[in-house]
Formats: structure tokens, C-alpha cells, sequence
């Protein structure tokens, strides 16, 4: 009915923090923080970008999907389940449940790729002038 | 079927990336992304869906399969689309402001 919703409330998070991280990354550049062993590593910044693509995508589709079945309208409340309240209980429990395991399973898979990433590059490090 | 169709759509662009990897002049990264965040949330909407119906939910119906087929097919074109969009957007290869020039000289 609305969930996708709850990952894209997740997408817009994640995408200011994205751009707060990017601000800062870019200020410790320039004040000369940038080190070596930093530039080795996958900026914070890019790895939150991945993060923010699956989320968006994700929604995007998933609210076509939606339009599809006739659940999304142009005109207000835009949501055809907010039209009465028993579609808008059964709604936000929709987006409590299904919308909810959505968030949670996209971010899982990040965290489960950002694992994977640490671990490259702590092999690269140790590996001398980084070549395996 | 909307689930595996976007899980295949992911599953190509992820091998296309990965052949012209680390290079990304097409972008195919972004296609990758889009394709697999809505495989994993029509995964999960697959989970519930067969809690609810249990083995029925791997029987539909002819009409139901062909609407859903479809259904998928036109997301993997709407993924297309915000692909094309963005390459456009982006233009890493430069060939956009190339060929504004070259119209203009």
C-alpha cells in the first residue's frame, strides 16, 4: 500500500548525511588532514552514496509498482489507502511491517558489503605497495 | 515474476559492470544499484506474501503471472529510463558539450 515509503524516508536520510560526510571529507582535504594510509581507504562519504542508490532505486520501482495497481494517485491524499481509516490502519501497518523489514534488509546488505570492503582493504594494506 | 525479473535485470548489469570494472564510463554502476535495491524490497514483499498464502503463493494464475511479467518488465524500463536520464545528466564521456559545440561552430 505505502512501503515503500519507509525506505525512501530512509533514502533522504542517508542522502543529507551523505553530503554532510562529502563536506567534511572535502574540508579535512583541504586543511591538509589527507594522509596516505586515509587516501587508501574507501571514503565514508561514497560508501553512504551506495547506500542512498539502493534505497532510492529501490523505492522508485517499488512506487511504480505501485501507481500500477492504482494505490498512488496524482491528486491529494495521493495515497488511496489514506482515503478512509480502516485502508489507513491496515496501511501503517503495512509500511510497519513489510516497509520496515525493506529498511532494514537493504541496510544489512550494505553492512554486509561494507564488511567485505574493510576487509580488501585491510588485505591491500598489508600487502606491500598494495599489489596482491 | 516481478521479483525475477528485476533479480535478472540485476544480475546482467552487475556482470556488464563488472567486465569494463574499475572503469564506468556508462555508468552501469547506478543501473546495478537501482535493479538490486528493488530486488531486495520485492524479496521481502515476496516473504510476506508467502507467509500469507503459503504454497499457493508458487501457483498463481496464468493472467495473474503474465500481469506481473509485465509489470516487471515495464520497472526494468523505468530503471532504464532513470539510467539514461542520468548518463545524459552526467555526460562523463564529454560527447554531449562536444557535440553542443561543434553545432554552435
Amino acid at each position: 500500500m505505502a512501503c515503500f515509503v519507509v525506505p525512501a524516508v530512509e533514502a533522504i536520510v542517508i542522502a543529507a548525511a551523505a553530503k554532510s560526510a562529502q563536506v567534511k571529507e572535502e574540508k579535512a582535504r583541504l586543511n591538509g588532514g589527507e594522509t596516505f594510509t586515509v587516501r587508501e581507504k574507501i571514503p565514508l562519504s561514497r560508501k553512504l552514496k551506495w547506500l542512498r542508490n539502493m534505497l532510492l532505486g529501490g523505492s522508485a520501482l517499488l512506487a511504480f509498482e505501485h501507481v500500477w495497481h492504482g494505490e498512488i494517485t496524482a491528486w491529494f491524499p495521493f495515497l488511496t489507502a489514506a482515503g478512509n481509516p480502516a485502508d489507513t490502519a491496515e496501511m501503517l501497518h503495512e509500511m510497519a511491517t513489510v516497509g520496515v523489514a525493506m529498511a532494514v534488509l537493504v541496510t544489512a546488505v550494505w553492512g554486509c558489503m561494507l564488511l567485505v570492503t574493510d576487509a580488501i582493504e585491510k588485505r591491500t594494506a598489508k600487502t606491500p605497495s598494495g599489489v596482491n | 515474476m516481478t521479483l525475477l525479473t528485476t533479480v535478472f535485470a540485476a544480475v546482467i548489469c552487475t556482470a556488464l559492470w563488472y567486465k569494463n570494472a574499475p572503469k564506468d564510463e556508462m555508468k552501469i554502476g547506478i543501473l546495478c544499484w537501482i535493479y538490486w535495491g528493488a530486488s531486495l524490497m520485492w524479496f521481502v514483499d515476496a516473504v510476506f506474501e508467502y507467509a500469507e498464502l503459503k504454497a499457493a503463493f508458487f501457483t498463481p494464475a496464468p493472467a495473474e503471472m503474465l500481469n506481473d511479467l509485465y509489470l516487471g518488465l515495464s520497472a526494468v524500463a523505468l530503471g532504464l529510463v532513470i539510467w539514461v536520464v542520468f548518463l545524459l545528466a552526467k555526460d562523463p564521456r564529454g560527447a554531449i558539450k562536444e557535440a553542443l559545440l561543434h553545432k554552435k561552430q
